[in-house]
């Protein structure tokens, strides 16, 4: 497996990660843990963000892996 | 009229009466009976008991009675409840029997407990040692209610300095294979998610006997073939070890890669998840 791949992995895990707790949010029952856990999800965006940005420049560095 | 019809009759007419009236005195009779009520309540039984199986008592003396005995103390309660010291009166005070971690002999003997009375109601307690209580008080219903001391006490999260999760009351969704339609709406849930739930699982509605949803949605079932193992809710822990593996992975990442900048971006985002799962923990869990 190559590093973006890896990278990339990781940044779809977060993104499930990400997805479970909004799920979790919306079928909370109280208004106060709803919003913990939408706070903790979207805390997550900017390192999604930032390891898409980086999966950019490891594919341009070995390009013969991109897309996968 | 036959003897036996009308001891059916009284009985029957006594038992309807009996039902009433303990239905117009609330669940305050039962739970913590003062000594009046009490003596009160037997009274009561009392001449139900007679007015229902003596034909030589005219029903209406009996009704008379019984209309005297419930009259009272419900006057009573009423005035004990505008009024302190009428209260003090009718319902007792409550007698201290140990302070400071001492008993208070001269309070023992006024509520003719024995030493031994107390080491009992102390180790219903599951108190064997008079050195941990700090308080103990004889209730007016009789009970006795201890105090600690305080390195005695069970251990809070709060002295633990534990960050705790909240936690609501869970809401019972499915009874005998029924869905409580209410219960899942005062939830904001529908049938449509707890089938799919259901389905997560592998379970017919109608093999559950019960089903609660905690407060994150998170359902569990009890089924009427025990049989057949439930596998527990994982959402949430399998969320906090996705959490860990990330930040691991970005650990890993900082350390394998020689460009600086990108370095520095996956041990600070790994920093940051640390941070997140330590706040996650207590509500994961």
């Amino acid at each position: 497996m190559t590093v973006g791949s890896q990278v990339k992995q990781c940044a779809a895990s977060l993104k499930s990660v990400k997805a479970g707790l909004e799920t979790l949010a919306e079928q909370s029952a109280d208004a106060q843990l709803a919003r913990e856990l939408l706070e903790a999800a979207s805390s997550f965006d900017p390192i999604i963000a930032d390891l898409y940005q980086r999966i950019g420049v490891l594919e341009r560095e070995e390009p013969q892996y991109e897309g996968f | 009229m036959p003897g036996w019809l009308e001891i059916t009759l009284r009985s029957a007419a006594t038992f309807a009466g009996i039902f009433i009236i303990i239905k117009l005195l609330g669940k305050k009779q039962l739970s913590e009976m003062s000594f009046f009520e009490y003596v009160v309540g037997i009274t009561i039984g009392s001449i139900a008991s007679s007015l229902s199986i003596n034909r030589e008592i005219p029903i209406i003396y009996g009704v008379i009675s019984l209309l005297i005995w419930i009259f009272i103390p419900f006057i009573l309660n009423f005035f004990a409840l505008k009024n302190k010291k009428f209260r003090d009166l009718v319902e007792g005070r409550e007698t201290v029997l140990v302070k400071d971690g001492k008993i208070l002999e001269d309070n023992l003997k006024k509520e003719y407990y024995s030493i031994e009375n107390l080491l009992n109601q102390l180790r219903k307690k599951s108190v064997f040692n008079l050195s941990d209580v700090e308080f103990a008080v004889l209730e007016t219903d009789g009970d006795l209610s201890v105090l600690l001391k305080k390195d005695k006490q069970p251990v809070t999260p709060k002295d633990l300095n534990l960050p705790v999760g909240i936690e609501k009351e869970p809401q019972t969704v499915i009874m005998d294979g029924q869905i409580l339609d209410e219960s899942l709406k005062n939830r904001g849930l529908n049938r449509q998610w707890l089938k799919t739930e259901l389905e997560k699982i592998g379970v017919a509605i109608e093999n559950v006997f019960l089903g609660q949803v905690d407060s994150m949605g998170q359902l569990t079932v009890d089924l009427y073939d025990d049989k057949i193992t439930v596998p527990e809710p994982v959402q949430k822990p399998l969320l906090l070890a996705t959490l860990k593996k990330c930040q691991a992975d970005l650990e890993l990442f900082a350390l394998a890669t020689d460009a600086p900048e990108a370095k520095q971006m996956y041990a600070k985002h790994a920093e940051e998840i640390e941070r997140a799962i330590a706040k996650l923990k207590p509500l994961l869990n």
